[in-house]
């Protein structure tokens, strides 16, 4: 059979399956290369630009009934921030809790969580898909953060809106173990905060959220995973970008290889 | 039947090659087949082992729209710790096996840890939910796009009509087909020039499979679920989903092993060279000899 095939494609031949054979073989070497790094991140926009074409700005995420609801919703990341001022906060019933939202704003506000508790509320029973594979199914209440965004008058120039939390993480072993520590944090992109389930939730099934669900206040942007949904917040902040903060990728999971855009 | 099925699997003699004058020689596989499916051999061997790091993360099967810790799992791998030292445990519906070594603790750069799957079948091999999903979100697009390419030209080229879907004569030849490869007894001739039944399924079912495995991928994207949420009603939920994935995925194993024992089984350099070359020597009647006789000759 040497005849059917000529020099030149059989040296394509070779030379395909040699860098395949290659790609597999190193595969694990290759995982953190920049250049691979470069690849993964193209990915990651094309799968944000397909899934933003096809979702209309304000899809909604399913809904489901109150019997569909987990007998225990599991807790993950920060169980406790367990510093003195979150412990005193405990203490306190988070009477003393301030939420603020600055940055790119006309009425930079400070609000304290019986503001927030006075203002019109929503419910919805929705799955919590972490990126780990489980999946809890709960129902949360809060403010929608269309309504403090609006009230606080964003700048037409604010791209990202990022929550900045009272945990500081050093890894999770699900996650691959150990992790440089950093203060939690995250971001998300304008319309997803004015979108009509992204709520600032105060409330699990019917009962005031709990230490380690992130009390006294947390984010659900209810089309993205787990690590999205900031739990402890203190600060919203409208930004045009997030390179500055810390590892400058857009949140705490996000800085350790995550990607930004967490709807898969 | 036997004009129709010569042209089914592009049955374009060509001149008998000066070392068997007697071998006849048809081209088998078009480029577009073969690209794909070394394309998808690529994919898939990429997509399982990140797929089983991506396991590792949580290392437990649910039925149902929901399943975390506390919930009952239908399948469990775990590491307990026990007098005698830690133990892998994997737990399947009722039965519980010790599978110490290989799932729940196993050795990693020579030292035991708690992991579902060994670290010699994952991508990369260190515990990295981050990395395997990259890896796999990477693959899992380009099995997409290689598996519409090969999809579109099937149909337009008639290959699936043709080659793949098994025609009511080749359903009645099952149970005779089953005796053939149990027997291992592989066609010759012109029966040698098409897929026999049991292949045609097996095509079938791994096309099937494969497009299985990216609705129950799409259906754990709470994104994907924004846009089209009707595969979560479809499959029963995000957990029914994601134990779908896995047991699709378990039947792709399957059926690799099954398709590249017979590619052995049938002649492995002839078969390995009609799907790099697209030619195919067609095994020839006489029954003395087994389907790998003419390798020899040209091994």
């Amino acid at each position: 059979m040497a005849n059917a095939l000529s020099l030149t494609r059989r040296a394509a031949l070779v030379a395909g399956f040699g860098a395949a054979g290659y790609l597999v073989a190193n595969a694990t070497s290759i995982t953190q290369n920049p250049a691979m790094a470069r690849i993964f991140d193209g990915v990651e926009d094309w799968t944000r630009i397909a899934q933003r074409t096809l979702q209309s700005t304000n899809g909604l995420a399913p809904e489901y009934r109150p019997a569909d609801i987990s007998p225990v919703f599991k807790a993950n990341g920060t169980l406790n921030p367990n510093t003195d001022a979150y412990n005193a906060h405990v203490a306190s019933n988070f009477q003393n809790w301030r939420l603020t939202i600055k940055g790119m704003v006309r009425n930079p506000m400070s609000l304290s969580t019986a503001d927030i508790h006075r203002l019109p509320a929503k419910s919805q029973i929705t799955k919590h898909d972490c990126v780990e594979g489980w999946t809890a199914i709960g129902m949360w209440t809060g403010v929608p953060l269309g309504l403090l965004l609006t009230a606080a008058g964003v700048s037409p120039k604010a791209r990202y809106v990022v929550f900045r939390c009272a945990d500081n993480l050093t890894g999770e072993p699900a996650k691959g173990g150990e992790q440089s520590p950093g203060q939690y944090y995250e971001s998300i992109a304008i319309d997803d905060a004015f979108h009509p389930q992204t709520l600032i939730a105060y409330a699990l099934n019917g009962q005031p959220l709990d230490v380690q669900h992130g009390a006294p206040l947390r984010l659900r942007v209810e089309r993205q995973l787990g690590y999205k949904q900031a739990k402890y917040i203190e600060s919203i902040e409208l930004t045009d970008s997030f390179a500055s903060i810390a590892g400058g990728k857009g949140g705490y999971w996000e800085d350790r290889g995550y990607e930004w855009y967490a709807g898969i | 039947m036997a004009s129709i099925d010569a042209d089914s699997l592009h049955g374009n003699p060509r001149e008998p090659s000066a070392e068997s004058p007697t071998q006849e020689i048809i081209y088998r596989h078009s480029s577009a087949v073969r690209w794909t499916h070394w394309v998808n051999v690529l994919c898939i061997l990429f997509l399982l082992g990140s797929g089983l790091n991506i396991f590792n993360a949580h290392p437990r099967l649910y039925w149902g729209q929901s399943g975390a810790d506390s919930d009952h799992a239908i399948l469990s791998i775990s590491a307990v710790d026990r007098p005698d030292g830690v133990h892998g445990l994997t737990q399947v519906g009722p039965w519980q096996f010790d599978t110490t070594g290989v799932l729940g603790w196993s050795k990693t750069n020579g030292e035991y840890q708690a992991r579902g799957w060994p670290s010699w079948l994952t991508i990369p091999s260190f515990q990295d939910l981050a990395d395997a999903r990259h890896w796999h979100i990477l693959f899992a697009w380009i099995l997409v796009f290689n598996g519409l390419l090969y999809l579109l030209y099937g149909f337009y080229a008639r290959h699936l009509q043709r080659d793949i879907w098994p025609t009511i004569k080749d359903l009645r030849g099952i149970p005779s087909s089953i005796v053939d490869h149990v027997k291992l007894k592989h066609p010759v001739g012109e029966e040698a020039k098409r897929y026999n039944v049991l292949q045609r399924l097996a095509y079938l079912g791994v096309i099937i499979l494969i497009a299985l495995m990216v609705l129950t991928g799409l259906t754990m994207s709470p994104g994907f679920n924004a846009i089209f949420p009707y595969t979560l009603d479809l499959f029963g939920g995000r957990q029914s989903a994601r134990t779908i994935h896995f047991l699709s995925a378990t039947l792709i194993v399957l059926f690799v092993f099954v398709h590249v024992a017979e590619v052995f089984l049938a002649g492995p350099l002839n078969e390995i060279r009609s799907m790099l070359t697209g030619y195919y020597r067609v095994p020839a009647h006489d029954a003395g000899h087994g389907p790998d006789t003419t390798e020899e000759k040209n091994g």
